[in-house]
């Protein structure tokens, strides 16, 4: 038992700390939509998964990844407009994945834990994945920080100065749709973007630069990845929603107790 | 004689087969001010985006030293209010930046206090200035200003155009600035080129305002008289608050504040 709760701990916390820089990045640059729409696709990517019978991280990895490179191209073709584009696909891709599943006769999958996430479940290869996952998203995002974070502010000046905007703004989606593969495990994919955007958010209000709010947003994401996992230890809740609303209630406490706002 | 920085050979842009710019022929050299002027809509903007790189010409070819190194100063900064960016941190970001260069940039502009500011809360002649620190560190020797002076009152119009010209004095570098507002600009410009779609003309101030193009354009000087510029006698000086800096009861003899 301790082994268990120890081990979802453990990945929780490398999951909590990398969704939150990535998700002071989504928040940034308002791509929480973009955020949904990858992780709506992931069960299409466990699907495929199960039918093609390889590695169901994997699946999810490429299909996140590829799904990041199709919407890149339709953005620039200015077919539709981009939100419109986004809810065509992320419920299309959610619903194939929900239909794709319901094709795996012979396999039981436990939709529930993929919606919903399902801490207690992970396995230790899940934590390699977590960690070596983690570890390759960190490493990119502190080597591009700053064209990263330049591209950010103002894509003009940016480019003027000699930033190659496009492939930096390319790197920032696979880094989402990576963080979202590997954190789909924890939360499920219909909670991942709140662990991405709920902390960062929190953040900006204790922050006074870019890296601090990073920071703070991924110690905010640990912290409620701890208070989740315990008070679904305490009361059997669910660890995804648990670990949601714990961040939700940190966010409430940022903003309403009288911290003085900073400039 | 200077060295060319950029010369625009016979440029023009079309989109979806709509002309926005045609045969546009100019140059700019090394320690020179060229103004571009022209209505709204006249592809002012369209023309620099061109130069910098950020829109592609239909046809002609822009011709740029091997050199040549911009600064680029947009008309304005959005900056989503859900980053915390302090005037440093946003200096830092200039590609290849000398750290050691932000505070002496920023004091030669008159803003050091900004430092730690966050970019959120300035006034739109700070803003304009730490716009135009970033170009400085990016260290040009062509400074790009697209309408630098905007929503900038009339003092502050007149304290931004005397920095550039020190600037351009000082580091001896080309000048381009895109305007529709004419009656300060001209002044310290070396060259006019007033632009609708083609170039209308182009030459020196007084050579432009009496052009029949640019009255065509912009009307004769002085015969509309529906505007008349107030010539404001700022003899004092004001403190970050805006509170007069002097005790002397005479500072109010010209300007009354309310």
């Amino acid at each position: 038992m301790l082994d268990l709760l120890l081990r979802a701990l453990l990945g929780g916390l490398g999951v909590a700390a990398v969704a939150g820089p990535l998700g002071a990045f989504v928040v940034w640059r308002r791509m929480a939509y973009f955020g949904d729409t990858l992780a709506h696709s992931a069960l299409l990517g466990v699907a495929l998964g199960f039918l093609l019978d390889i590695n169901l991280n994997l699946a999810i990895v490429v299909l996140c990844v590829g799904l990041a490179l199709v919407l890149v191209t339709l953005q620039k073709k200015h077919i539709i407009a981009t939100d419109t584009l986004l809810g065509i696909l992320a419920h299309s891709a959610l619903s194939l994945g929900l239909v794709a599943v319901s094709f795996l006769d012979n396999i039981r999958i436990d939709l529930m834990a993929y919606l919903f996430g399902d801490l207690l479940a992970i396995n230790q290869a899940d934590v390699y994945w977590i960690y070596g996952g983690g570890l390759a998203v960190i490493t990119l995002l502190v080597t591009f920080w700053k064209p990263l974070l330049a591209v950010t502010v103002n894509e003009e000046l940016a480019k003027v100065e000699g930033y190659p905007v496009e492939a930096i703004r390319l790197l920032l989606m696979l880094l989402v749709a990576l963080v979202i593969a590997v954190a789909m495990k924890i939360v499920g994919v219909l909670l991942i973007t709140s662990l991405m955007i709920i902390p960062a958010a929190t953040a900006r209000k204790l922050s006074k630069t870019p890296v601090q709010m990073a920071s703070f947003a991924s110690l905010i994401g640990c912290l409620s990845v701890c208070g989740g996992l315990w008070a679904s230890y305490r009361w059997d809740t669910p660890t995804g929603p648990s670990v949601v609303v714990c961040a939700a209630l940190l966010f409430l406490m940022a903003y309403t107790l009288p911290f003085k706002r900073i400039r | 004689m200077s060295k060319r920085l950029v010369v625009f050979d016979n440029i023009g842009i079309a989109f979806d087969g709509r002309v926005l710019l045609s045969n546009i022929d100019m140059s700019i050299s090394e320690g020179e001010i060229v103004t571009l002027i022209g209505p709204n809509g006249s592809g002012k903007s369209t023309l620099i985006r061109t130069l910098l790189g950020l829109q592609e010409a239909t046809t002609g070819e822009i011709v740029r030293h091997k050199t040549l190194r911009i600064g680029y100063m947009p008309q304005k900064l959005h900056i989503d209010p859900t980053l915390p960016l302090t005037v440093k941190h946003f200096l830092a970001l200039v590609r290849g930046v000398d750290k050691q260069q932000i505070l002496p940039t920023l004091e030669k502009l008159g803003i050091a206090h900004l430092l730690h500011s966050q970019v959120h809360v300035l006034s739109g002649g700070e803003t304009q200035r730490v716009l135009l620190a970033r170009a400085l560190l990016n260290r040009p020797n062509l400074l790009v200003l697209d309408e630098p002076v905007q929503g900038v009152d009339v003092n502050g119009q007149v304290e931004l155009y005397n920095l550039i010209e020190s600037i351009r004095n000082e580091l001896h570098c080309g000048v381009l600035m895109v305007s529709h507002d004419l009656h300060l600009v001209m002044a310290k410009t070396d060259t006019v080129v007033c632009i609708n779609q083609h170039v209308c003309c182009s030459g020196s101030p007084q050579h432009v305002t009496g052009h029949p193009a640019y009255q065509a354009l912009f009307g004769v000087p002085g015969a509309d008289e529906s505007i008349a510029i107030y010539a404001h006698q700022h003899d004092h000086v004001h403190d970050e608050h805006g509170s007069i800096l002097s005790d002397d009861d005479d500072a109010h003899a010209h300007c009354k504040h309310h």
